[in-house]
């Protein structure tokens, strides 16, 4: 058995884990102080996931804003991370954008939504 | 001259607190005076996720918690205005402010709360030696560029200081096709959050130098490279550990300090560690009627909590209106 020790990365608080596994096959997580770190501590094990964030160029704004800010609707791969943002290149959307609205469907193949943070009007 | 019972500097999270919480305890007149073009501050630009995990039990981005309360203020009508500097305000609660439409205009107040937030150390805080080349920004400003102006500030990029905005933007600027060569640290431990070590800095293979600082800048039009070296327990350059790294962009992130020139032109006394207001458990100045809130009174980690604390500012001002009414 192996353990690894980690920093939770779920909130600001960053929990020190402490994962006992075989491989990738994790035996116990302990150290964290909510749920949300039980399953980190365990996808990082085996598969580590991020949001990523970023922004993308938005044409037509009434206030002159040049970007729409965005992130991934939910955790992709931490492989995945570059693909991502790679993918985001050259994306030109219309104003009016909302928050929460798909900005790129299924980026880099993950099966997750790149969606807007910020209302551009 | 304007009047009103309420003002508050600064729209952004602490300052669009205080005036929700303050309506919500009965002061119906209102104004908020922002600097910038939008109601939000910081948050707007700090388009990482991480924020509201305490405060609305949900991760949300800066643009998205900026806007859960900006629509709050919307919702309960509080006036405010943008583009507008307040250059100063009297003891008396006098307020002298500036903007493009109204010139120069004053507002008298019955009670204030100061939310002006905070600003970031610049390089002429850091007594670094060399030119003054073109590449040389504060993390903040970078992070305003990239995600807002839309505008790179560098391709290789070396971080001095490893605070939370400097970890963030070493991630962005790799995001977005740049080099960070590494993140120096003068201390022996790094001042920013351990989570952000991890997914900003370790997810991306960027270095941490701890107990390293600039020690030359090289470029004269523009920065053409920095010579990083390790210090001594007395923060002391050691000779012979220089090493140059060659690099186009230098961002500093080496601390934030509450932004108080106003709240020290009124008289409020000033805390020296902090470098806010001295403030009561209500967050009231040592001027009658006059609060502070967020960044303004101290440096903050959490936005939740900076919010939490201009939610109990706001009441407090309302109460002072409503005793005095």
């Amino acid at each position: 058995m192996e353990t690894t020790f980690l920093t939770c990365i779920m909130c600001p608080i960053g929990c020190n884990l402490k994962v006992e596994h075989e491989g990738k096959n994790v035996i116990s997580v302990t150290g964290n102080t909510c749920p949300r770190g039980k399953v980190y501590g365990t996808n990082e094990i085996g598969n580590p996931m991020r949001v990523v964030t970023s922004s993308v160029l938005v044409e037509g704004s009434k206030n002159g804003s040049v970007l729409v800010s965005c992130k991934t609707a939910g955790d992709i791969p931490k492989a995945k991370i570059k693909d991502a943002a790679l993918a985001l290149k050259g994306v030109k959307v219309k104003a009016p954008v909302h928050i929460g609205d798909v900005l790129v469907r299924n980026v880099a193949d993950t099966g997750v939504d790149i969606i807007a943070t910020r209302n551009v009007e | 001259m304007l009047n009103y019972d309420l003002v508050i500097i600064g729209g952004g999270p602490a300052g669009m607190a205080a005036a929700v919480s303050a309506k919500d305890s009965g002061i119906d007149s209102i104004l908020i005076l922002e600097r910038d073009d939008k109601l939000g501050g910081i948050l707007n630009q700090c388009i990482h996720n991480g924020f509201g995990l305490h405060h609305f039990k949900e991760e949300l981005t800066g643009p998205e918690y900026a806007q859960r309360y900006i629509d709050m203020v919307k919702e309960r009508g509080i006036e405010y205005r943008l583009d507008c500097m307040v250059l100063e305000i009297s003891p008396e609660r006098l307020i002298t402010a500036t903007n493009k439409k109204d010139g120069i205009f004053q507002v008298q107040a019955g009670a204030i709360v100061l939310a002006m937030g905070c600003r970031e150390r610049t390089r002429g805080s850091l007594n670094i030696p060399g030119y003054r080349p073109a590449g040389i920004y504060t993390a903040g400003t970078a992070q305003k560029l990239v995600n807002i102006d839309g505008l790179m500030p560098g391709k290789r990029i070396v971080v001095l200081g490893s605070g939370d905005v400097g970890l963030i933007m070493a991630r962005r600027m790799t995001l977005e096709g740049a080099e960070v060569l590494a993140v120096a640290e003068i201390m022996p431990k790094s001042g920013g959050l351990q989570r952000n070590i991890v997914q900003c800095l370790n997810d991306f293979g960027i270095p941490l130098l701890l107990s390293t600082t600039v020690v030359d800048i090289q470029g004269k039009e523009r920065v053409e490279g920095v010579t990083l070296a390790k210090v001594d327990e007395k923060l002391k350059p050691i000779p012979g550990t220089e090493t140059h790294y060659d690099c186009d962009c230098l961002l500093l992130s080496t601390g934030l300090i509450p932004e108080n020139e106003l709240t020290r032109n009124m008289g409020a006394e000033i805390d020296r560690k902090t470098r806010g207001p001295v403030v009561t458990k209500e967050f009231e100045t040592t001027i009658p009627g006059v609060f502070a809130a967020g960044n303004v009174v101290s440096v903050h980690g959490l936005v939740d909590d900076v919010s939490k604390e201009a939610l109990i500012a706001g009441k407090a001002a309302a109460e002072y209106i409503k005793a005095r009414a």
